[in-house]
């Protein structure tokens, strides 16, 4: 992400000629400088490494709307997702969504209406081919080797493509400024953490599989939050805990028809492990 | 050849003030949303593309449409045509011009818009969208202004220009076709996911570009020296008569395969756009609007009778290119969103700021083609003078 001074220069210069105004460029760059601070040169020996990353959801060990609200909160908390109310203008990393919603299609109607109404935790899933970044024309969105999907929002110009892309509705767009006030004066994001960039308005955000903690050693937010009905790791190990799981219980993905390969495995039934 | 623009008579200039102000209006608007955010416009998480997009994919339409004047008078020696192509060509330019600007208006950041250059990207249809449209103007504009300047000097166009003439013709359909698959490759948008999409925004475009050309030829004949020729008019009706028909069949193809099938994920979106889901019908009035001026169009074309009316034949073609304009222009865009990856719906309108930059791209729009057909016609007019023939 850091940039040496021929390619600042070369940016710098063409936005000149073709009068794109220095100090949007300048704001981008001194955006781009903040997330260069957090990613070191030589990778932090403690950092986290995978084949594949992918995560097993296990939404029955998710009782309580406070369970499910505590990881969704770890999450929009430490990456300054600001809370917008209007649903239109929403902007959301990881939410619940009822069964039939979040796996439409698949409800019929003898389902027992609990089972229906149950909760499932929503993010990015990841794909190992996603949509959204075989459409980007920017390269703004693309694929890490360790499968996350990645969002540069600051070389996203903000087209929409990949929301039209996506699927399973992963994708935020900021309608309003993030770092502005609702009608009421309260600010969108709570408390800012300074550790992470805030948004401009006018770009796609979604979930990034908290590819900053990975770089230090943690786990992702939610899982960390989740009190082991999230597990996160290695789709490409055997021996990880994720693949355990996998190999252990019924699990379903989202919309696998669609042949985008989903990293995220919701756990239905089965035994504990194997 | 430019100066002719800027001579004219008090109605050109009313015309063109007229314009200018529904440009300010839609400048003033387009600093709002670029102030506020696209949070002023009607789009929102679930209906990410509304009207700006829609009228950019309607008026790629109108722009291939000139390739329906090239194709019969170069490649099948259609003198009728002759007097006419340039009117289609510089359509072409204006309506690109348009389509430029309505991606510009939709983007979230504009000022990153060198993006798509800086970091070009081919498995992107929008990256290869951007070089087809940029590609289909250069050759508009050239092709356009070398042969209405050998016109003006009574020379036959260059041979150089040959070349880029046919070219245009597998261009024409490649703006759309890759304006088509913009759509068509998007996994989970079931109203989007169908082969006949290119085919469909052919035919779509080939029944309204040529009835709005037809329209303005017969408006030009009244305000001008400068009369394109029944035959020419009758002949471009024919093709608006058979394109919108194949427009209609396609569509009415598409409703067979998600209805007979049963799928559901097939049926929504078109449920939604003539009968409303879940209790939602905000397009239902509209889609049958364009339905039956659909059929009132394609009846009074059909009909040599009322075709060759000419008081009734704009009546057809209005009726035509309204109805083009309600499917690709509200009902295409809009429908694929519904209902949402959750299978939930959220309904979208244009609001008030959203249709007044609208209406500021459409008068940019109509400035690019005032300026060029004033010129164009002005050409006409001379040589008309000169050679003795009015």
């Amino acid at each position: 992400m850091s940039m040496d001074r021929r390619r600042f220069l070369k940016i710098a210069g063409v936005s000149t000629v073709l009068g794109l105004g220095g100090a949007s460029v300048m704001n981008g760059l001194s955006r781009r400088g903040l997330e260069a601070s957090q990613a070191t040169v030589t990778p932090d020996p403690k950092g986290l490494t995978a084949k594949r990353w992918g995560f097993a959801i296990d939404v029955n060990k998710l009782g309580s709307p406070a369970d499910y609200q505590k990881c969704i909160d770890a999450c929009h908390n430490i990456h300054n997702v600001p809370s917008i109310e209007n649903p239109k203008h929403e902007v959301k990393w990881i939410w619940n969504e009822t069964y039939e919603h979040s796996f439409p299609g698949t409800e019929h109607e003898y389902m027992n209406h609990e089972f229906k109404e149950k909760n499932f935790l929503l993010l990015c899933n990841h794909c190992a081919q996603p949509a959204c970044v075989r459409v980007c024309p920017t390269q703004a969105t693309f694929k890490r080797k360790d499968g996350v999907v990645m969002q540069d929002m600051h070389r996203c110009i903000g087209c929409r493509f990949c929301m039209a892309a996506c699927p399973f509705g992963a994708r935020s767009f900021n309608y309003r400024d993030p770092r502005g006030k609702d009608a009421n004066g309260k600010p969108f994001i709570k408390v800012e953490n300074k550790t992470f960039p805030t948004r401009m308005i006018g770009v796609v955000e979604k979930c990034t599989m908290c590819y900053e903690r990975l770089a230090i050693g943690q786990q992702p937010a939610c899982a960390e939050a989740s009190n082991g009905a999230i597990v996160f790791g290695d789709l490409e190990d055997p021996n990880s805990e994720v693949r355990k799981i996998i190999n252990s219980k019924y699990t379903i993905r989202r919309k696998p028809e669609l042949g985008t390969q989903p990293s995220i495995y919701y756990v239905i039934g089965g035994s504990e492990h194997a | 050849m430019l100066e002719k623009a800027l001579t004219g008579s008090k109605r050109y200039w009313t015309w063109v003030i007229m314009l200018l102000g529904i440009i300010g209006v839609g400048f003033i608007a387009y600093m709002y949303q670029l102030q506020e955010g696209l949070g002023i416009t009607g789009l929102s998480r679930d209906v990410s593309w509304g009207f700006y997009i829609a009228q950019f994919t309607f008026l790629v339409g109108v722009a291939a449409s000139a390739v329906m004047l090239v194709i019969p008078y170069y490649l099948h020696n259609y003198k009728k045509f002759g007097k006419i192509v340039i009117l289609g060509e510089f359509l072409a330019i204006s309506a690109v011009t348009m389509c430029m600007l309505f991606i510009l208006v939709d983007m979230g950041q504009p000022m990153r818009v060198m993006n798509v250059v800086l970091h070009p990207t081919p498995n992107s249809v929008m990256f290869w969208d951007a070089v087809v449209l940029n590609g289909y103007l250069f050759i508009n504009l050239i092709v356009g202004w070398t042969t209405l300047g050998a016109e003006r000097k009574s020379l036959p166009p260059p041979n150089w220009v040959k070349p880029l003439i046919y070219l245009s013709i597998p261009w024409a359909v490649s703006i759309h076709t890759v304006t088509a698959f913009l759509y068509a490759g998007l996994p989970g948008r079931h109203l989007w996911l169908t082969a006949i999409m290119a085919a469909r925004f052919l035919a779509s475009a080939f029944a309204a570009g040529p009835a709005l050309l037809i329209l303005l030829v017969m408006f030009v004949r009244k305000t001008s020296k400068f009369d394109a020729g029944t035959e020419a008019i009758q002949s471009l009706a024919k093709i608006v008569t058979y394109a919108m028909i194949t427009n209609v069949f396609f569509f009415l193809l598409e409703v067979f395969t998600a209805m007979y099938s049963n799928i559901p994920g097939h049926m929504h979106p078109i449920k939604y756009l003539f009968v409303g889901l879940d209790g939602h019908t905000n397009l239902v009035p509209f889609m049958w609007t364009a339905t039956v001026l659909a059929f009132l169009g394609i009846g009074l074309l059909v009909n040599p009778a009322t075709r060759k009316n000419e008081s009734i034949l704009p009546f057809a073609l209005i009726a035509v290119f309204i109805s083009a304009w309600i499917d690709k222009g509200m009902g295409l865009v809009v429908g694929g969103f519904i209902p949402n990856p959750f299978e939930k719906v959220t309904e979208y309108s244009p609001t008030i700021p959203e249709l007044a930059i609208t209406l500021g791209v459409y008068a940019v729009g109509f400035l690019v083609l005032t300026v060029l057909y004033k010129v164009a016609i002005g050409v006409k007019e001379d040589n008309a003078y000169d050679t003795g023939h009015h």
